[in-house]
């Protein structure tokens, strides 16, 4: 267990820091981000009251396209110089890599929907009228949701023609019970008119489900030459 | 097997003539939505045959993914194809039942929202096993298929508390299925099974005889480097069928 | 009844769907069991 913690963790500072330094991946989303929320914002009156039934859901495509654009960077890195491969024959438990990559994404999307946050509540008047404390674990267990099996999918897209594309492809389907319990938690805090709870509930279900799924299955994949 | 294909092919065409036949001839005109609720003797049992044979391909992924049989793989492939065909069936004639019945072409109705996500699932899987070229395919897709199957009763369960928050309309006969009616459905169903499996047979053999003809292309271009016959070389192509 | 244009439009879609998926399947038997032949005879 020390093995896999240590692996995690020296995958995940590395990435971390090499981030850091350059600011790639996180400078892109949220340039992406920032258009789409311009964008979006032409699409209907934010003064009006009614939109705040629609926010919920432009807020949550905001954040997912920006994320493809981080998973699709993920495993860019490691493809480079057959690092891969040396994973591949070392000892080192797979689930740590995987872990180290799923960690450093979300610990990416979490701050990108940070910054991006006050944006929206600047341009679509934001306020929530539901208990607001519960966007929290909405963005947590959605970031989540998004991360992980986006990170597997990217590894899985890896060898493919057309890898760009085919991230979305695979995730988006999947994804939608997610995407779906995101949406409705969040418009249902924003509009305050019925309980997230039943979502929020979904949300750690599919979680759990799939995280599960992908620590089964990631070395399977990996291997896959 | 080979020989009884041609006959079981006729019989399964029989069958599912003979079931049309009581869809839109014989079973009584619905009282209120008149004789275009008939589409429903065809929209439903190709639900039913899709969904068979998406679990037939989740049973293969998984046989596969345990003990690496190509001939798995091979079905995993035909009855993805052969679903997503069905799939496609069920999800064109739903609004064209829904639209003159109901006014409306779309809703959040389960069962048609649920067929929707599956096909978007299939779709990507049989995609995922287009455009993938590595040797690894299978197990790539085996995993894809894996993933769809946790997923569906995570989007019924997600769809079904939708629709208890925002009422939507039923499209469909609402469940229970009026005796005179019964006759005429269950013999569609098992028609449509019939020839469902048929045709999922029928890709399997093909799907199989693609992988010959791959290996003795290989194995004729290891043996005979001099050959000038360049198209032979399967390992320069995408691997399209 | 002009609702029976959607029984005749989902027919005629089911039949489109069906049919060319045969007819592709088809293709690619015989296709490939003419190659099947040229490679028993080739080799």
């Amino acid at each position: 267990m020390s093995s896999l913690r240590s692996i995690t963790l020296a995958t995940l500072t590395k990435d971390i820091r090499l981030e850091w330094r350059s600011r790639d991946a996180i400078n892109s989303m949220l340039f992406f981000s920032l258009l789409v929320v311009v964008i979006f914002s032409f699409s209907f009156d934010p003064v009006a009251e009614e939109s705040r039934h629609i926010v919920g859901g432009l807020v949550w495509i905001a954040f997912l396209f920006a994320a493809v654009v981080a998973l699709n960077q993920t495993w860019a890195r490691e493809t480079r110089n057959q690092v891969l491969d040396a994973y591949r024959v070392s000892p080192a438990p797979a689930n740590g890599l995987f872990l180290a990559k799923v960690l450093g994404n979300f610990i990416f999307v979490s701050l990108l929907e940070a910054l991006m946050t006050p944006l929206f509540i600047i341009f679509y008047n934001l306020r929530a009228l539901g208990p607001a404390w519960q966007l929290i674990p909405i963005a947590i267990f959605g970031t989540w949701a998004l991360v992980v099996n986006g990170t597997f999918f990217a590894a899985m897209s890896l060898r493919m023609r057309s890898r760009e594309i085919m991230l979305p492809l695979l995730l988006f389907p999947i994804s939608i019970p997610a995407l779906m319990g995101m949406v409705q938690a969040t418009t249902a805090v924003l509009t305050g008119e019925e309980s997230a709870r039943f979502w929020i509930v979904l949300l750690l279900t599919y979680d759990v489900v799939f995280t599960t799924a992908c620590l089964a299955l990631f070395e399977a994949i990996l291997h896959a030459e | 097997m080979k020989r009884a294909f041609p006959i079981l092919a006729v019989l399964a065409t029989l069958f599912v003539a003979y079931g049309f036949y009581l869809g839109l001839f014989v079973a009584p005109t619905e009282r209120t939505m008149g004789d275009v609720q008939r589409i429903f003797y065809f929209h439903a049992p190709s639900g039913w045959t899709a969904f068979w044979l998406f679990f037939a391909n989740l049973i293969a992924s998984v046989v596969y993914l345990i003990w690496r049989n190509a001939k798995a793989d091979a079905l995993a492939v035909a009855s993805a194809e052969v679903g997503v065909v069905f799939c496609t069936v069920v999800l064109v004639t739903g609004p064209l039942w829904a639209r003159p019945v109901w006014g409306i072409w779309w809703t959040w109705d389960l069962r048609l929202t649920s067929t929707l996500v599956l096909w978007l699932i299939y779709v990507s899987y049989l995609v995922l096993r287009r455009f993938s070229d590595s040797a690894q395919t299978p197990v790539l897709a085996a995993v894809l298929a894996i993933f769809g199957a946790l997923d569906v009763p995570l989007v019924y369960f997600s769809i079904w508390f939708f629709r208890t928050q925002h009422p939507q309309p039923v499209i469909g006969n609402g469940g229970s299925l009026d005796p005179s009616m019964r006759p005429a459905f269950w013999t569609n169903v098992a028609a449509f099974s019939c020839y469902g499996a048929l045709l999922c047979w029928a890709r399997y053999r093909v799907e199989l005889m693609h992988r010959e003809v791959e290996e003795g292309h290989a194995l004729a271009s290891l043996l005979d480097e001099n050959s000038p016959d360049v198209e032979a070389r399967p390992a320069h192509r995408g691997g399209p069928r | 009844m002009n609702s029976l244009r959607f029984l005749y439009a989902a027919l005629a879609a089911t039949a489109l769907i069906h049919g060319g998926y045969l007819v592709s399947l088809f293709r690619r038997y015989s296709r490939l069991r003419r190659q099947m032949k040229d490679l028993g005879k080739g080799k």
